[in-house]
């Protein structure tokens, strides 16, 4: 019924000011990414020596920017395919852990009562703040010799050092205290109704977040998951420091800066390449984007 | 002989196939542990769950937290009163370095800048662009559009607007930068947009701009679409005008939504440094905390003024955060 | 999700062809190095057989296909694989991996100023071996800059390039009538003459390198410290002996300026600042300006990215082609040279580790190196034979018989000054048009008290 009533809305709502305006500024936020894509498929001397837009009056379309970059790799430069299947090994598990225990722990904070609980739950929220490169040493401190304290070995050399798992934890802990801040927003706006009517009828704690917490949460951790992804893929500090140096678990965006700098020219590479990087969060974006509309920050309305 | 094209495709071939693997099992292995968690924990007695509790849903991601944020911040706070290389106490010397050296004021003064304008232009275009698609036809298209630049890495980002920004000095030499063209199409004398302070800054700002306010509008739209039918077509029937039920009920209704992009857009803005490193490597007058903190402690190898920028940045968030608690007082005494 | 896969298939046919040709491939090679005479050169590394040895550098591709090429037969012969991994990241990753606890094997330091950090806080001391063959090739100056703080030998050299170069087009002078200047009055009389027939500006410039930004600008300083004062004050200034804001640097940075901050020569002095050092060539290759002062590398970039060829100074008819004359002193007899290399340090004491660190400092490889084109060495082993480039081949007479050789003073220098205030001050001089005394006054200010 509620579609009914929107699709009558629909019609008295619109105007087409405010249609043409958006349009206008979608337009605009577009232009700078549509150059990539005409430069993308320009040759090399045509990209550094006239502007995208003569594209159009002049077009000279060549593919090979792309099948360079993707296919041919060098001696010791694996192709970039090998580092898109990087980047998915990196972010499909660096989204999961994160997001998973994030929801664990927004849960504990929103509805267990304990003493300091606003404390933790600010301190977490405070922690958003830590910058991320002053915490890669002790980090990769602990990844690489374990932890002790006076001798006494707490955490042992694990021997995780260039394979995935330093990066994954490391996107775990980065991503979350804006999770847990984010998802706890959510889930204490779960009326407190259908808390106390699933504890009457004799749910414990672990039962009431499997069959009720968790399948209410779900469109908000879908919609924190595109972010996180969104994050995770486009990283480019973290999977620099704690892949090690190690080839064989380095992201796309590893890749991509190395092709950026050393030379003034390279543009034909590193547009296609830069594109290429760009579609997999495209497709994310729009295969969940319905997840929004119920998503992540619903629950933040009051009523 | 092609050797350079061959090599690479074997181990291209022999790392995929793991890469998968790898992929597959770790997250197998990790839902398959909860899922035994809570198997189990669901048998368990309720004094025993109840201790339980904290153990599974809390303990994990304090612990991570713990180490991997919280020691960290402490070092940092101990090395900012140590000399470059941590080997002595200098008291507040970074301080007071921080605060007396020119550069680092013009550091300190475009933070202020980035995070006064980001969030707020920002949040002001998603919120109006939400407004504006709210009821529109087609709108996933408009949206995603603007939602695209969050898609991008700033490696990318980087690249896209060297394309907009890039300025020719030679008149022989034709102008690949979109901007410097549209002037010369207008007649007007293009600058040298990344050079010139105060305006590079602002045009550094805007590529921020561009990308957050995807984020912002995306969250913000869909607070809209909870606000319940039944009020807005009350103040249909009522002849609201469309901007006085934005500003009296679209508004009001979602405003914790906005406080927390607020809030979530402001943080990342105070930590960027990569559209500054990238763009002009903090020359010019468009230099930020991030971006000296990094350069700071990595370039230069000073741990001492690189922790006492962080830990600047740390105070700098506190009003924020001070905020949000109160925010969230709120909200609780009125359930 | 289907593209994909298909896209998987391709590769997969790929690989397997790939495969095919490789296997091919490694048993005709098999044949021909089958026998020991080719690999009997390396048999001081054996007992290494199946070993990795990780080298950490700031060269990337394309160049870096070269350095693992020429290491090719090193590899197959001695079973140890060198792994080359390369980023533009280096410079802070490497106090990262150090500290963390993740530190390469053999790290390519492209300054002795960052090499110095790491003496004694991780770097291992080079083995006797790699010291006497050090001793043996390369002049003491160059051991110098490869030994600690605390004395202890660490690095030995590997690449290195000459900066006293101003480049040019043969055919844009002879078209011309101008003629190469052999003192600095002459080299500003000629810059008068070109700027006066007004069809070309005289100077190229461009100090953009993303946060390494100012650069170039300092290598004019160096470049100019060299001649209007002596090796002792160079030195003096290097190690603060003598102040930055010194009235011998006043008279350097005063020099410097009647070119760069001249918008007769150079034009808009301002955007010096934005345009990136490998755009800056490119005006003389398409003739747009006369003269760029740069480093014997910008060669192999020019050539690459903007299509210039790399002649010899009496090629005047070829198109696009670019060569050298020495960045003139203020007397024609007063010939130094500034230059800059890379220092290969160890992490590791491992036999492997230490059998790579060896091989790099041998003649044998030095010229197999060189011959692959586009690099050079000071190793005094080296072939100018194997130098095919004319402007790499002049650098490495410049280097074997200079009577004053000085390192790049900013990657000696501080990193506070050498990677910071020096760059960064340059950029301010020509960017906000920051006057010479400021930018001596504050980077005198920013050296750090020890």
């Amino acid at each position: 019924m509620s579609t009914l009533n929107r699709s009558r809305a629909k019609s008295a709502f619109s105007s087409p000011i405010a249609s043409a305006a958006a349009v206008v500024i979608a337009t605009l936020w577009t232009i700078p990414t549509f150059g990539l894509l005409i430069s993308s498929i320009r040759p090399e001397q045509a990209i550094n020596n006239s502007g995208w837009w003569t594209f159009f009056t002049n077009p000279e379309i060549s593919f090979e920017n792309y099948e360079k970059v993707l296919f041919q790799g060098t001696l010791i430069q694996p192709p970039m395919v090998q580092y898109f299947f990087n980047s998915l090994a990196i972010t499909l598990p660096a989204v999961v852990f994160p997001i998973t225990l994030a929801v664990f722990a927004a849960y504990a904070l929103a509805w267990f009562d304990f003493k300091g609980r606003d404390f933790i739950f600010f301190s977490i929220f405070a922690l958003q703040v830590v910058p991320l490169q002053l915490t890669l040493i002790p980090l990769l401190q602990l990844f690489a010799k374990g932890l002790s304290i006076n001798g006494i070995t707490i955490i042992p050399n694990l021997g995780i050092t260039g394979t995935y798992i330093p990066i994954w934890i490391a996107h775990t802990i980065f991503g979350l205290p804006l999770a847990i801040f984010l998802l706890h927003n959510f889930l204490r706006q779960i009326p407190r109704e259908l808390v106390e009517a699933a504890k009457v009828d004799g749910a414990g704690w672990f039962t009431m977040f499997r069959a009720l917490i968790f399948p209410l949460s779900i469109p908000a951790i879908a919609s924190f998951a595109i972010f996180q992804f969104l994050w995770v893929w486009n990283d480019l500090l973290v999977g620099l420091t704690f892949g090690a140096g190690s080839k064989e678990v380095a992201p796309m965006t590893v890749r991509l800066a190395e092709m950026v700098g050393t030379r003034g020219g390279g543009w034909e590479v590193l547009t296609a390449g830069a594109f290429v990087s760009t579609v997999v969060p495209l497709i994310v974006f729009f295969a969940l984007q319905r997840y929004f509309v119920r998503g992540l920050l619903a629950g933040s309305v009051k009523g | 002989m092609n050797v350079a094209m061959m090599i690479p495709q074997r181990s291209l071939w022999d790392t995929v196939l793991p890469n998968l693997t790898i992929l597959g099992i770790a997250i197998a292995a990790f839902l398959g542990v909860i899922f035994l968690i809570f198997v189990l924990a669901e048998r368990a007695s309720n004094n025993v769950q109840n201790i339980l509790k904290y153990i599974v849903f809390l303990a994990p991601a304090a612990l991570l937290l713990l180490i991997g944020l919280i020691y960290p911040a402490i070092r940092t706070l101990i090395f900012s009163f140590m000399n470059a290389n941590s080997s002595e106490f200098v008291g507040f010397d970074n301080y007071t370095w921080a605060f007396t050296i020119p550069e680092i004021r013009i550091v300190l003064r475009n933070t202020l800048i980035w995070t006064l304008l980001v969030p707020i232009l920002s949040t002001g275009l998603g919120l109006a662009i939400a407004y504006m698609t709210d009821r529109m036809k087609r709108a996933a298209v408009i949206k995603s559009l603007i939602f695209m630049p969050m898609a991008i890495s700033f490696v990318g980002a980087g690249i896209i607007w060297r394309f907009v920004y890039t300025y020719e000095a030679n008149v022989n030499r034709p102008e690949i930068g979109l901007l410097s063209s549209i002037w010369r199409a207008m007649e007007w004398e293009p600058r040298n947009w990344l050079l010139e302070a105060p305006l590079n800054t602002l045009l550094l700002i805007v590529v921020m701009v561009w990308i957050q306010t995807g984020f912002a509008m995306v969250v913000l739209s869909a607070a809209m679409r909870n606000i319940p039918d039944e009020i807005t077509e009350a103040a249909l029937l009522d002849g609201t005008s469309n901007f006085r039920r934005f500003t009296r009920i679209t508004i009001p209704m979602i405003r914790a939504t906005i406080v927390v992009v607020l809030t979530t857009i402001t943080i990342g803005t105070l930590k960027v440094f990569d559209i500054v490193r990238t763009m002009t490597g903090g020359n010019f007058q468009t230099n930020v905390i991030a971006n000296e903190m990094y350069s700071q402690s990595f370039r230069q190898m000073n741990y001492g003024t690189g922790s006492a920028l962080a830990i600047i940045l740390f105070v700098a968030i506190i009003p924020i955060i001070i905020y949000n608690v109160r925010q969230l007082r709120l909200e609780r005494t009125e359930r | 999700m289907s593209i994909f896969r298909r896209r998987a298939m391709g590769l997969g046919a790929i690989a397997v062809a790939a495969l095919l040709v490789l296997s091919a491939c490694s048993s005709e090679s098999d044949t021909a190095t089958g026998g020991a005479e080719n690999c009997e050169a390396y048999a001081e590394y054996a007992g290494n057989e199946g070993t990795t040895v990780e080298i950490y550098t700031t060269i990337i591709s394309p160049e870096a296909d070269l350095f693992v090429e020429s290491l090719q037969e090193f590899m197959d012969c001695t079973g140890i694989t060198v792994n080359w991994n390369g980023s533009q990241e280096f410079e802070a990753q490497i106090s990262v991996r150090v500290e963390g606890g993740t530190a390469p094997d053999l790290a390519i330091f492209p300054q002795p100023g960052l090499l110095a950090k790491f003496a004694g806080n991780g770097l291992v001391a080079a083995p006797a071996k790699v010291a006497e063959s050090v001793d043996a090739n390369y002049s003491p100056d160059w051991k110098a800059y490869g030994t600690g703080p605390d004395g202890v030998f660490y690095a030995a050299p590997l690449g290195a390039n000459v900066k006293s170069f101003v480049w040019y087009s043969p055919k844009t002078f002879a078209d011309n009538g101008w003629s190469i200047p052999t003192t600095w009055p002459e080299l500003l009389a000629l810059s008068d003459e070109i700027a006066a027939g007004g069809a070309v500006q005289p100077w190229c410039a461009g100090f953009g390198s993303g946060d390494a930004t100012g650069w170039v600008g300092t290598d004019w300083m160096e470049d100019l410290m060299l001649r209007f004062n002596d090796a002792a004050t160079y030195d003096a200034w290097v190690s603060h002996d003598i102040a930055f804001n010194d009235p011998k640097v006043q008279t350097v940075i005063d020099e410097a300026a009647k070119i760069l901050k001249n918008p007769d020569y150079v034009g808009d002095v301002a955007s010096i600042a934005t345009t990136t050092f490998q755009e800056g060539g490119a005006g003389i290759v398409d003739g747009t300006c006369a003269m760029h002062r740069q480093a014997s590398f910008i060669g192999g970039i020019l050539a690459a990215d903007y299509g210039a060829t790399i002649v010899n100074p009496e090629d005047t008819d070829v198109e696009g082609g670019i060569t050298t004359f020495y960045f003139p002193g203020v007397s024609a007899d007063q010939r130094p040279a500034l230059g800059g290399g890379e220092f290969v340090g160890a992490f590791s004491d491992r036999p492997e580790v230490q059998a790579v660190q060896h091989y790099l400092t041998t003649a044998d490889w030095n010229n197999k190196k060189a011959a692959l084109g586009g690099w050079f060495s000071a190793h005094k082993g080296l072939d100018t034979a194997n130098v095919a480039d004319p402007v790499n081949k002049v650098a490495v007479e410049i280097l074997q018989n200079a009577t004053v050789f000085r390192f790049d003073a900013s990657d000696v220098m501080p990193a506070a000054v050498g990677a910071g205030s020096f760059w960064k001050e340059m950029t301010a001089w020509v960017a906000e048009n920051k006057s010479n005394k400021a930018v001596l006054d504050a980077i005198e200010a920013s050296w750090p008290t020890e």
